[in-house]
C-alpha cells in the first residue's frame, strides 16, 4: 500500500476512498440503473456532479497555494479559464462544418469574416497537441508573472491584487473580438469530443470519471508533496517567510515550482469543465471567479486537504439548488452563509469538525482550553 | 450529496391541470437591471392568461430560475428546466451569449424557447423563436429614415461584441449598397490580409468611460454637416458617452444620435437628459396611442400593486420594447398550442411555422414566420427629456430576417 503513504492520518485515507466510491458509483447508477429506480442518477445531475468535480480540482489548487503556500492568489480563475480556452479550441474544431454556416471554420470566425484559420489555431486539431497546451498555456503564464513578482518579491495583499488585476486584463484582451478567440461569446455548441459524440450518455460519463480521476490524483500529489522536503519548506514559507530565507533557501524558486505547478492543475480542471459546462467565455476569467474560488476554500477550510473539495461542491451544490428554488433569494442565503462562516468558522467547515472533535469527542488530552489548542494542534499538523 | 440527488425530486410533480413554463432571466448580476423587468412582465403575462382560463384549459405554472448573469448557469439552468420540470415552453435570455449557451441544451432535449431581445440575427435554430428585433426590423429601418432625411455620412460605433460587430457589418454593406461612399462612413475599418472588410465602427469595451477621443473623432467627421451617429454602445456606457458629446457642443439637431439599445425600461436607471432630441428605434414604445397599449400599461400597473413577487420593484416602472415581446411570446405561444391542439414541442413548432399564428399585442399586430422571427411594426422615436419617446415614423409590417450579411449589393 505505498501509494497510500502520503495520507499520514486515517481521516484523509477515508476522505480519498469515500470520493473514489463516489467517482464510481455514480456513473455505474447513471449507466446501469433505469430511469424509473429510485438509485437513478440523471444525465443532468451526472453533467452537473461532473462540474462540481472539476470546481473542486480548481479549489484544491489554489489551496496549495494559500492554504499551504501563503500565497492568496485572486487570479486562479485565469488559469482555469486558459485550460478551458485551448481544450476549447479543439473542441470548436472538431464541429467541422456542422456549424451554422456548414464551414469548416468556427462560426464566430465566419461571422467576422475569417477567410482561413489563423495559424496559430491550426495545431488544435490535435487532442493531444491541444491538452498539452491545456498545461503549457497556464503553466507559462503563471511562470512568467510569478518570475516576476516573485523576484521583486512582492508578497502578501500586493501579490493578490496584482493577480487579479492580472486576470481581469486577460479577461478584457479575450472580450476582444479581433483576438480570435470569439470574444464576448467565446466557444459553445460542441459536437465531438475524442470523436464520441458530446451529447451521448456514455460521454458524460467518461467526462465525470475523468473529473474524477483528476480530483483524486491532485489530491493525492498535494497529500504526497506534503509528506516530502519540499511540502515542508513550503509551509515554513507561509508561517515565516523571512526565516526560510536566512536560512539558505531560495524562497522564490519554491513559490515559483508551486504557484506553476497549481496554474497547470487549474488548466486541466478547466479543460474537463469545458466540455462538461458547454461553454467557455471571458465571464470564466472575471475577478469575481476568482473570489468565487477562494471562498469555496474558505468556506471548506484552508490550509486542510478535504476542505477546498467541500467548499466547492457544497457552494455551488448550494448555487445549483437555490438558483432554482428561491431566484430571488439565493444570493441573500449564500451571503449570510458567507458571513457566518467568517464569524463563527474561521478554518472553515473542515476545522469546525476539528474543533467539535476534538471538544467533544477526544477530551482525552486533559481538559480546559489549553489542552484543546494543544490537541488542535496536533490534529492540523 | 443526499441534497443533490434529493433537488431533483420535488420539482417533477406536476399537477394535471397545469402546465409548467420556464423563466430563464438573470435575477441577479450585472443583466438583473434589464432582464427582471423581463421576469416580472412574464409572471403578469401567465396570471392574466390563467385569469381568462389559461392555456387548452390548463393554467400555466411558471418555474422562474435565476441565470445569475453566469453564462454556464444559464446552461445549466435550461437543462434542468428540461429534463426535470420538463417545462413545455421556456420564455428567457437577454445576452447572446446567454442565447448561445443554452442554443445546444435545447437543441439535444427538443425544447422550445422564446427569446425577446433584439439581436443580430445570424441564427436560426429549429428550437428558438425569436421574437426579437432583427437587424432588419431596428438599424435597417433606421438608416433609411436617416437617408430620408438626408444625411450622407454615417459614424458606426458601438460596444466590442457580437451584436454591435454584425451590426454595424451589415450596415456597411447596407450603406454601400445605398450610394454612401467609404469615407462618408466613419469610425474605422478593419481588413483582412486579402482586404477585404471585416469590422466597421469604433467599438470600445463593456462599461467603457472615456469617450474624449471618440467624440473628438465623431466632431470632426461631422463638421462638414448631414453627418449622424449609429449608436449601439451597450448599457451604462452610454453615460458618459453622451456626457462627453453634449460637453463637446454638438447637439442632435447638427449630428443626430441613433441608439439601438436604450429602451424607456433603461432610462430608469440612466439620466436621458443627454439625450434629448436624440432617435432611438424599436418595434415598440410606451408612448402608442393605442387602446391595446394603454390597457396593457394599465393592467400591468395594476398587476404591479397587487403581485406578491418578493423583492418586486413597484413605482415608476415603464414598459419597454423587449418587455412587449416578452409579452407577445407568450401570447403567440399560446395561441399556436391551441391551433396544435397540443404541448408538444414538434406540435407547437409546426403551428407556428404555419404562418397564420398572431397576436394584436401593445405594439401593433405581430405575426409569426416561418423563418422562427415575427413580422412586426416598427417605430422611430424622439428621447424626450422624461426618458419617453415622442414616435416620429411609423412603419408597419416589417419582415424578420435573421440572415442580412452579404446580402446587400455594392453600387
Amino acid at each position: 500500500m505505498g501509494v497510500l503513504k502520503p495520507f499520514e492520518k486515517r481521516s484523509e485515507l477515508a476522505v480519498f476512498l469515500l470520493l473514489a466510491a463516489v467517482v464510481i458509483v455514480l456513473p455505474c447508477l447513471n449507466g446501469m440503473t433505469g430511469e424509473e429506480s429510485g438509485w437513478h442518477v440523471s444525465n443532468f445531475k451526472l453533467g452537473v456532479w461532473g462540474k462540481y468535480l472539476c470546481f473542486a480540482v480548481v479549489a484544491m489548487s489554489l489551496n496549495m497555494l494559500w492554504g499551504y503556500t501563503g500565497l492568496l492568489c485572486l487570479g486562479q480563475c485565469l488559469f482555469f479559464a486558459l485550460g478551458g480556452y485551448a481544450f476549447g479550441m479543439y473542441l470548436m474544431l472538431m464541429i467541422g462544418d456542422l456549424g451554422a454556416y456548414k464551414s469548416e471554420l468556427p462560426d464566430f470566425m465566419v461571422f467576422l469574416g475569417y477567410e482561413q484559420l489563423p495559424t496559430h489555431w491550426k495545431p488544435f486539431y490535435s487532442p493531444w497537441f491541444a491538452i498539452l497546451m491545456v498545461m503549457v498555456v497556464p503553466g507559462l503564464v503563471a511562470f512568467i508573472f510569478g518570475f516576476l513578482a516573485f523576484r521583486s518579491r512582492i508578497k502578501g495583499v500586493y501579490f493578490s491584487i496584482l493577480t487579479q488585476a492580472l486576470t481581469y486584463a486577460a479577461a478584457l484582451l479575450f472580450f476582444r473580438n479581433d483576438t480570435t478567440f470569439g470574444g464576448n461569446n467565446g466557444f459553445t455548441d460542441f459536437k465531438f469530443i475524442l470523436g464520441a459524440d458530446i451529447r451521448e450518455p456514455s460521454t458524460g460519463r467518461w467526462l465525470f470519471v475523468a473529473s474524477g480521476i483528476l480530483l483524486l490524483t491532485v489530491y493525492w500529489f498535494i497529500a504526497w508533496l506534503l509528506t516530502t522536503k519540499f511540502g515542508k519548506v513550503q509551509e515554513a514559507i507561509r508561517d515565516s517567510e523571512n526565516r526560510v530565507r536566512f536560512s539558505g533557501y531560495s524562497t522564490t524558486h519554491f513559490k515559483l515550482f508551486i504557484f506553476v505547478v497549481s496554474a497547470i492543475i487549474a488548466g486541466l480542471a478547466g479543460a474537463l469543465y469545458v466540455p462538461q459546462a458547454g461553454i467557455i467565455n471571458p465571464g470564466e476569467m472575471w475577478p469575481t471567479k476568482g473570489l468565487d474560488i477562494v471562498v469555496w476554500v474558505a468556506v471548506g477550510g484552508r490550509g486542510t486537504k478535504a476542505g477546498p473539495i467541500i467548499g466547492a461542491v457544497l457552494v455551488n451544490l448550494l448555487k445549483s439548488y437555490t438558483t432554482r428554488e428561491f431566484p430571488e433569494y439565493w444570493l441573500l442565503i449564500l451571503g449570510c452563509l458567507f458571513v457566518l462562516v467568517v464569524i463563527f468558522m474561521p478554518d472553515g467547515i473542515v476545522g469546525l469538525c476539528k474543533r467539535t472533535w476534538v471538544r467533544f469527542v477526544r477530551p482525552k488530552a486533559g481538559s480546559g482550553p489549553a489542552a484543546e489548542e494543544k490537541a488542535l494542534a496536533t490534529e492540523s499538523s | 450529496m443526499a441534497v443533490g440527488l434529493a433537488s431533483g425530486i420535488s420539482a417533477v410533480s406536476a399537477a394535471d391541470d397545469t402546465v409548467k413554463v420556464g423563466v430563464l432571466h438573470s435575477l441577479s448580476g450585472t443583466m438583473a437591471i434589464s432582464e427582471t423587468s423581463l421576469r416580472d412582465v412574464l409572471l403578469f403575462t401567465f396570471d392574466e392568461i390563467n385569469a381568462a382560463g389559461g392555456v387548452l384549459g390548463k393554467k400555466i405554472e411558471p418555474v422562474v430560475v435565476d441565470g445569475a448573469s453566469d453564462w454556464p448557469l444559464f446552461a445549466e439552468k435550461a437543462e434542468q428546466l428540461l429534463v426535470q420540470d420538463k417545462a413545455a415552453v421556456t420564455f428567457g435570455c437577454w445576452t447572446s451569449v446567454s442565447r448561445k449557451s443554452v442554443l445546444p441544451v435545447f437543441e439535444k432535449y427538443n425544447g422550445l424557447l422564446f427569446y425577446p431581445v433584439q439581436y443580430e440575427g445570424e441564427e436560426m435554430s429549429k428550437n428558438i423563436f425569436y421574437t426579437a428585433e432583427a437587424v432588419g426590423q431596428q438599424a435597417i429601418p433606421a438608416v433609411d429614415f436617416l437617408l430620408e432625411e438626408g444625411y450622407k455620412k454615417f459614424y458606426l460605433i458601438g460596444t466590442d461584441y457580437v451584436y454591435p460587430q454584425t451590426t454595424n457589418i451589415v450596415l456597411f454593406e447596407y450603406l454601400l449598397s445605398k450610394g454612401i461612399s467609404v469615407e462618408n462612413i466613419g469610425g474605422g475599418l478593419r481588413k483582412d490580409s486579402e482586404g477585404k472588410v471585416i469590422s466597421a465602427g469604433n467599438y470600445t469595451p463593456f462599461g467603457h468611460a472615456d469617450f474624449q477621443q471618440i467624440v473628438a473623432d465623431i466632431k470632426k467627421f461631422s463638421a462638414s454637416g448631414e453627418a449622424c451617429v449609429i449608436n449601439t454602445i451597450n448599457g451604462d456606457a452610454n453615460v458618459p458617452f453622451f456626457k462627453e458629446f453634449a460637453s463637446s457642443g454638438l447637439t442632435s439637431d447638427d449630428c443626430p444620435v441613433v441608439s439601438f439599445s436604450l429602451s424607456e425600461d433603461e432610462f430608469r436607471a440612466l439620466p436621458a437628459k443627454d439625450l434629448v432630441g436624440h432617435l432611438g428605434c424599436w418595434t415598440y414604445f410606451m408612448s402608442i396611442e393605442s387602446a391595446a397599449n394603454k390597457k396593457f400599461i394599465a393592467d400591468f400597473n395594476t398587476w404591479l400593486g397587487k403581485t406578491d413577487v418578493p423583492g418586486i420593484v413597484k413605482e415608476n416602472r415603464v414598459t419597454c420594447s423587449p418587455m412587449v415581446l416578452s409579452y407577445d411570446g407568450v401570447y403567440i405561444w399560446k395561441a399556436a398550442v391551441e391551433k396544435a391542439g397540443s404541448f408538444d414541442v414538434d406540435k407547437v413548432r409546426e403551428a407556428l411555422l404555419s404562418g397564420d399564428v398572431s397576436f394584436d399585442g401593445p405594439g401593433g399586430t405581430v405575426t409569426a414566420q416561418k423563418n422562427h422571427h415575427l413580422t412586426k411594426t416598427v417605430y422611430i422615436g424622439e428621447t424626450l427629456e422624461t426618458g419617453q419617446f415622442s414616435i416620429i415614423k411609423t412603419l408597419p409590417d416589417v419582415y424578420g430576417e435573421p440572415f442580412l450579411k452579404g446580402t446587400f449589393e455594392k453600387k
